[in-house]
């Protein structure tokens, strides 16, 4: 019953937005049948010439960094920050990953593979310390401190791949990992969303069954009783940050290591700010990031097909994205259906004050 | 005399901000007239979406409501004005529809934060999001305006070296923004409404026992800050570049609440700011041109993004901002 009451809004919020996303596409002259038919062949079903394991595999692969950018923004959800710097993370990850990727060679794969992939979490997370540091000792806002790095990690990781890791040519991009660095598939479906999925528990177990996960949630109730009770509200925001920014880059590394092979910049556009839609989507909670998740994974797996077999522009489904955003994270619907509640709102700590 | 050496050594921080930028624009500008006039004046084209996103954000903060959303009424309103003025062949029009759209985005986020009562953040945030999905969904190649807005030179003003060239040899939308300064400083310290929009912001329960409504005063501001936020939109598209292009804002929306914040909520110091993060683009052209750092475009062209977190580091802690900033408001 529980599960069942906090589902449904988010159930209800989707249904909403693909219904107004199907006034859209009628709208501007396509069938709204025909696109959500291709959305579903395209993500799960599969069409006559692409058998349904590979569609499944590529929304999986699409759905792997927005389970860890999700449970990025979830993660500092909880301890009312709104890390809005996913998009820096994950770039920085991918980057650093793809770096030790091919720097390293001879190493066997059961070492090479997880250091890349660590390498690129770490730098990722050290990323996400800087707004956690500013915000404990300057009290500037992780909102907009996150954004400009993300900007200033585009640029860093643009002077990267073309003066420091740049493959010899013209294209700027660094070169492609060694096998030993790679993670694998099993036959279509990629290895690395499995990655995702345990961290979604471990972050699960972290926030509900460790006093540090308390400590954390407590920190995001009520900042002022964390301070009373003895928890450092500096050093939770400052390890927070750090874990969320950890959390991201490793979506980006994932990627690097077990899908594009290389890093190449502008490649994972977007990837951050998706994570937001899937977190709110979710309601912040762990788990209910995977199934979001999947669900964007599946509408950003899809876009090619759609527009190919139902002449809708793949935009439609940022515009459909959106309005899941408005139905789920504001209170427009909780407020028509739980009049007496206010357990179904979602908040951050929404001060410029100092931490 | 020990007054004027203390208020000097007080205030010994933005002499000497103030000095560096002199001499760093007569030296990028080989001490001649027309090099220093062209970077004054692209310091000033810069700083005009700033100096209108600071104005909307401020508009919002003094009457209690964070703003995350400015980028996404921006950008929303550089669209409108865009396909408008493309459609009408009417810049007139597209200002007007830019303006409108922002006053709508603004009622928006109003109805979110205000009546809702939702997470600001959250509700501006939305704002952005659906911004972007919406713009890059409708929008077509192959559209074009009449042009961009008229330049005009104000009478003997223009012609006054460097200076006069730089302030009175401007288009339309920078002259507004230079007169909304005073306007806007003006109604928030001078005037009953300014009075009220800050009582809601500061103490809203204290206000409404005076009589003042708190939401009536919310939604107004929310909706005036649109419409400046809509007029930032509409320089983009129709001023600065005479195009729309996907993500066009590309941040500005985010430094401009930086701009705000070192400025003090308070529309001069804004305007300083505004001044000073417009300058960090400029010198970046300007770099550019003179070719320095060629090599490595990228370290230029981090500098604004860089100056605004040391910014807001250096300055935040220091400065306070209105005390309900954040907290939907309801009568117990």
């Amino acid at each position: 019953m529980k599960i069942f009451r906090s589902a449904f809004i988010p159930l209800l919020a989707v249904a909403l937005a693909l219904l107004a996303g199907a006034a859209l596409i009628a709208l501007s002259g396509a069938s709204p049948v025909d696109a959500y038919l291709a959305l579903l062949e395209g993500s799960f079903l599969g069409t006559e010439k692409v058998p349904w394991t590979e569609a499944l595999g590529r929304t999986l692969e699409k759905a792997t960094p927005l389970v860890m950018g999700g449970l990025a923004v979830a993660f500092a959800f909880k301890a009312g920050l709104f890390n809005i710097g996913g998009q820096g993370q994950l770039i920085i990850g991918a980057l650093v990953a793809g770096a030790v990727g091919y720097g390293f060679q001879g190493l066997p794969w059961i070492i090479h593979m997880p250091l890349a992939l660590l390498a690129g979490s770490i730098a990722g997370g050290l990323w996400g310390t800087i707004p956690g540091v500013l915000k404990a000792s300057r009290g500037a806002h992780e909102v907009i401190t996150t954004i400009m790095l993300n900007f200033v990690a585009i640029n860093l990781t643009d002077w990267f791949t073309s003066k420091v890791w740049r493959e010899p040519g013209i294209l700027a991009r660094t070169p492609k990992i060694e096998p030993s660095a790679e993670i694998p598939r099993w036959g279509n479906i990629p290895i690395g969303f499995f990655v995702a999925v345990a961290f979604a528990f471990l972050v699960w177990y972290l926030l509900q069954r460790t006093t540090f996960g308390f400590e954390i949630r407590t920190v995001g109730l009520n900042p002022n009783a964390a301070k009373y009770a003895g928890i450092s509200v500096k050093r939770i925001v400052v390890l927070t940050m750090t874990i969320s920014g950890f959390l991201a880059a490793m979506g980006g590394a994932i990627e690097t290591l077990g899908v594009v092979g290389r890093y190449e910049p502008g490649f994972n556009a977007g990837l951050g700010f998706n994570g937001i839609t899937v977190a709110l989507l979710a309601r912040t909670h762990p788990l209910a990031v995977i199934p979001a998740a999947i669900l964007i994974g599946a509408m950003e797996a899809s876009g090619a097909i759609m527009q190919f077999k139902a002449d809708v522009s793949p935009e439609i489904t940022d515009i459909i994205q959106a309005l899941m955003l408005l139905f789920v994270a504001t209170p427009i619907l909780v407020r028509w259906f739980f009049k007496d509640s206010d357990e179904n709102e979602l908040s951050v700590g929404s001060s410029w004050g100092s931490a | 005399m020990s007054a004027l050496t203390s208020l000097l050594y007080q205030r010994r921080w933005w002499i000497f901000t103030v000095v560096a930028i002199i001499g760093f624009t007569l030296f990028t500008g080989e001490f001649k007239e027309a090099q220093t006039t062209a970077i004054l004046a692209s310091t000033l084209r810069q700083s005009t979406p700033l100096l209108l996103g600071a104005l909307c954000g401020m508009l919002g903060e003094r009457s209690g409501v964070i703003n995350i959303g400015i980028e996404g009424q921006m950008l929303m309103s550089a669209f409108t004005g865009f396909m408008v003025a493309a459609e009408t062949q009417s810049l007139l029009l597209g200002v007007l529809a830019g303006i409108a759209t922002g006053m709508l985005m603004g009622a928006s986020l109003a109805g979110l934060s205000v009546s809702l009562q939702g997470d600001q953040i959250i509700a501006g945030t939305v704002l952005n999001i659906a911004a972007l999905g919406v713009t890059s969904f409708f929008f077509q190649q192959g559209y074009t305006l009449p042009g961009k807005t008229p330049m005009v030179d104000l009478w003997f003003l223009s012609d006054i070296p460097v200076l006069g060239r730089v302030f009175f040899s401007n288009r339309p939308i920078t002259y507004l923004s230079l007169l909304l300064v005073p306007t806007v400083w003006y109604a928030l310290f001078r005037t009953t409404w300014g009075l009220r929009t800050r009582a809601v912001g500061e103490h809203p329960s204290a206000a409404e026992t005076v009589g003042i409504s708190v939401a009536k005063m919310r939604y107004l501001n929310l909706i005036l800050a649109g419409a400046i936020a809509g007029l930032a939109g509409a320089y983009l598209s129709l001023e600065a570049v005479g195009s729309f292009e996907r993500n066009m804002t590309n941040g500005k929306g985010f430094v401009a609440l930086a701009v705000m914040i070192f400025g003090r909520w308070n529309p001069v110091g804004a305007w300083g700011a505004a001044l000073l993060f417009g300058y960090t683009n400029a010198i970046q052209t300007q770099f550019q041109f003179r070719g320095w750092f060629t090599d490595h475009p990228q370290f230029v062209g981090m500098i604004p993004f860089v100056v605004t977190i040391i910014v807001l580091a250096g300055v935040v802690g220091r400065a306070r901002p209105p005390a309900a900033i954040g907290q939907p408001y309801s009568r117990e």
